[in-house]
């Protein structure tokens, strides 16, 4: 199972293991501990690997992953409706649904690269969304979003027991998912560490070379006798099964399915996440969409009194003043913190916070050497 | 046949939309080599400097006279309006008119803006991958959003077009066809202005020697430049006159749609295949292409259309984007060279 990863590889796993195993106790001095919180970390970690498999190895800017979220979450809920509120059958569900459209948008999509590739998947995208907002509402229930009901048939349920009082929740079987307790965050924290794991088997495995090459230079590629897009279709279509993944994952944490899940803010945020943490690194993305996560959790949850609780110590004009500055940040306007966010890091440090702290490393290294500068990445970046 | 004239018309507003967007995308493309998430929200701007106008106009005088009594028996308050207390007649005429008036308001603004945009942001991400030209204008575009929503809520603001173009035409008249093909007057005039808008910008582009060095630096820049002429600043004018023409779309659209913070996404992301679909780069594919997916969407809403063919409405623009890259890799008017992958 370990075989052909280099020792470094094998104690980034099992740091990444243990980490995400404790992050209960872990995550306790800054107040995330709490597992509703914590399997969002997971999932977006997992959505934004996929998308990193994407983007990060083929250069291959996907404005539209959002639609394959949207639709596994839509087939999970589905499967709690008609089948059964064990989530096994719904999360294989997801990821044949998430893998049939991965396929057909990406056959057509890879036809173009560039920026004609990401208008085409934000054009899928809008169509999906669009299309569960008004046609498909038998099958979505439009705005209101898909949710379980007392009346659904639950057919390999009810041959099994009488239904119970109430709605049922979602169940690994009979470990409860759906409550918001630790059974949800280590559901979704072990199906996280596999991912990792299989995304970590790409990077290191010829295929990912592959992929790799398509980036630094498609056409050298083509000369060589390779089609190209196989390979590109293949790692479209594994992203777009991660994204259904998490989509089911989130349905199983909380079995309800709604169509702005699919919208293309949403695209942009797995984007983002992706960015912020490094793009073609491998903790990059779980990083990213950690920290985005976390401060919107902290911050959306700021307001105004908070503030002025914080800066009491200074003069009430200044006080004020800057209070009503950074009101603009918090709460509602966390939005605009995070396109802040997103314009500084584009700005000056594309590479993200891995990036950042490999710097740091080497600024901290070479102190200790007395200026016998270490070379900054390991991994020679390829050329844009 | 009546039906058939009537899409068209439907067509040709949101059409006229669509097309002065796509032109600025094209032009800041054609010129800066630049993808522009941001020009959806220079719409928008446009639109809110329409509302903010408005909301000057409306600044009231509350004097409260003590002689006369409301029905409630409380001091009738008199609101006048301090336009109306200076200007007198001109003043009503000016409220009445406040969403034409506000384009002479629009245009420095979104001129300042746009260059400032440029010199500030968009500049150093000349030589940058797209990708990162999409995605720093993307963020540049959610915090525009976000300030505009901070100051003016998240809910749209209706703005009335003026008294006289209120109602509705019977284009059918013009036509020798009578009293038919009843159509909101502001609609039309908002393509009659489209028309205008799009006219002046080719003919500023056409026939003055400023437009043709621009025009020139589309073609070649370094040798423009090798010439001696400083093509940056020309492109960044260009850059604020694209910012221009997408704020007083925008403000000129207030009537139809009622403004709101992220309405510029939703006609960015159109505008956006509008110029895919028209070619990138090629100014007159852009405008062709907005018009005729203005038309094709208000066909596939046509109840008929719809019976057959449940939900087209809502895809139809993105199915003729998926058609046309797949058959025509260059758009309807694409330019050799340009984007070639």
């Amino acid at each position: 199972m370990f075989k052909g990863l280099s020792r470094n590889d094998l104690i980034l796993l099992v740091g990444f293991t243990a980490f995400v195993l404790l992050m209960p106790i872990i995550l306790k001095p800054v107040g995330a501990a709490y597992p509703a919180l914590m399997q969002k970390f997971c999932i977006f970690g997992i959505f934004a690997i996929g998308f990193n498999i994407l983007f990060g190895l083929t250069g291959y800017l996907s404005f539209g992953h959002a639609a394959f979220l949207g639709v596994g979450s839509y087939a999970a809920v589905w499967s709690f409706k008609l089948f059964t509120m064990n989530i096994i059958p719904a999360i294989f569900l997801s990821l044949f649904f998430a893998a049939i459209f991965a396929v057909v948008i990406g056959y057509v999509s890879l036809r173009r690269s560039g920026i004609y590739f990401s208008i085409l998947t934000l054009a899928f995208a809008q169509m999906c969304y669009n299309l569960a907002y008004s046609v498909l509402t038998p099958l979505t229930n439009g705005e209101t979003g898909l949710q379980l009901t007392l009346r659904d048939p639950r057919w390999i349920d009810a041959m099994f027991h009488e239904p119970g009082a109430g709605l049922p929740r979602a169940t690994l079987f009979g470990l409860d998912t759906s409550g918001g307790g630790l059974g949800g965050f280590y559901l979704c924290a072990v199906i996280l560490i596999i991912c990792f794991y299989i995304s970590m088997r790409i990077f290191r495995s010829p295929f990912g070379m592959m992929l790799r090459a398509i980036k630094s230079n498609q056409n050298r590629m083509r000369y060589t006798g390779f089609n190209t897009r196989p390979y590109l279709l293949a790692a479209f279509v594994i992203s777009g099964m991660y994204a259904g993944l998490a989509g089911s994952l989130m349905a199983a944490t909380d079995p309800l399915a709604g169509a702005e899940r699919m919208q293309w803010t949403a695209s942009g945020e797995v984007v983002l996440m992706t960015i912020l943490g490094g793009v073609g690194t491998l903790v990059g993305p779980v990083v990213g969409a950690a920290v985005i996560k976390y401060f919107e959790n902290i911050f959306s949850s700021f307001g105004p009194d908070t503030l002025h609780g914080v800066f009491s110590f200074l003069p009430d004009t200044i006080e004020d003043a800057l209070v009503s500055f950074l009101s603009l940040f918090v709460g509602e306007g966390w939005n605009l913190t995070l396109g802040v966010i997103f314009v500084l890091l584009v700005i000056f440090m594309p590479g993200g916070i891995i990036e950042g702290l490999r710097r740091l490393w080497v600024i901290f290294t070479r102190k200790r050497d007395g200026g016998d500068a270490i070379p900054a990445a390991t991994h020679p970046q390829p050329a844009e | 046949m009546d039906a058939i004239l009537l899409q068209i018309l439907n067509g040709l507003d949101k059409g006229g939309a669509y097309a002065l967007i796509a032109l600025g995308l094209t032009l800041v493309f054609g010129t800066l080599g630049v993808v522009n998430f941001a020009h959806g929200a220079l719409f928008m701007l446009g639109a809110f400097c329409a509302v903010t106008f408005n909301k000057l106009l409306n600044l009231e005088s509350v004097v409260i006279d003590p002689t006369q009594k409301t029905a409630w028996g409380t001091p009738l308050e008199v609101r006048t309006p301090y336009i109306e207390a200076w200007l007198g007649d001109f003043g009503k005429y000016l409220h009445d008119y406040s969403v034409p008036a506000s384009i002479l308001l629009a245009i420095p603004v979104m001129l300042i803006i746009g260059i400032v945009m440029e010199r500030g942001l968009i500049r150093y991400f000349y030589k940058r991958p797209h990708a990162d030209q999409i995605l720093v204008t993307f963020g540049l575009a959610i915090v525009i959003q976000e300030i505009i929503k901070h100051f003016f809520g998240a809910n749209p603001i209706p703005q009335p077009a003026p008294m006289a173009f209120g109602g509705t035409a019977y284009v059918g008249e013009f036509l020798g066809m009578g009293q038919t093909l009843a159509y909101p007057w502001w609609r039309i005039i908002y393509f009659l202005f489209s028309l205008g808008i799009i006219g002046a910008v080719f003919a500023f582009l056409q026939f003055t020697t400023y437009g043709m060095v621009v025009r020139a630096g589309m073609r070649d820049r370094e040798t423009v430049g090798l010439l001696g002429i400083d093509i940056e600043r020309r492109f960044t004018v260009v850059f604020g006159l694209a910012a221009v023409v997408a704020g007083v779309a925008g403000v000129m659209y207030t009537p139809i749609l009622p403004p709101d913070y992220h309405m510029g996404m939703e006609f960015l992301v159109l505008s956006f295949v509008v110029v895919v679909v028209g070619g990138m780069g090629s100014l007159g594919g852009a405008v062709a292409a907005g018009f005729l997916l203005g038309i094709l969407q208000s066909f596939a809403s046509m109840n008929e259309v719809k019976a057959i063919i449940p939900g087209i409405d809502q895809i139809i623009i993105y199915l003729v984007a998926v058609v046309i890259l797949l058959t025509l890799p260059r758009g309807l008017m694409g330019r050799k060279g340009v984007m070639e992958d």
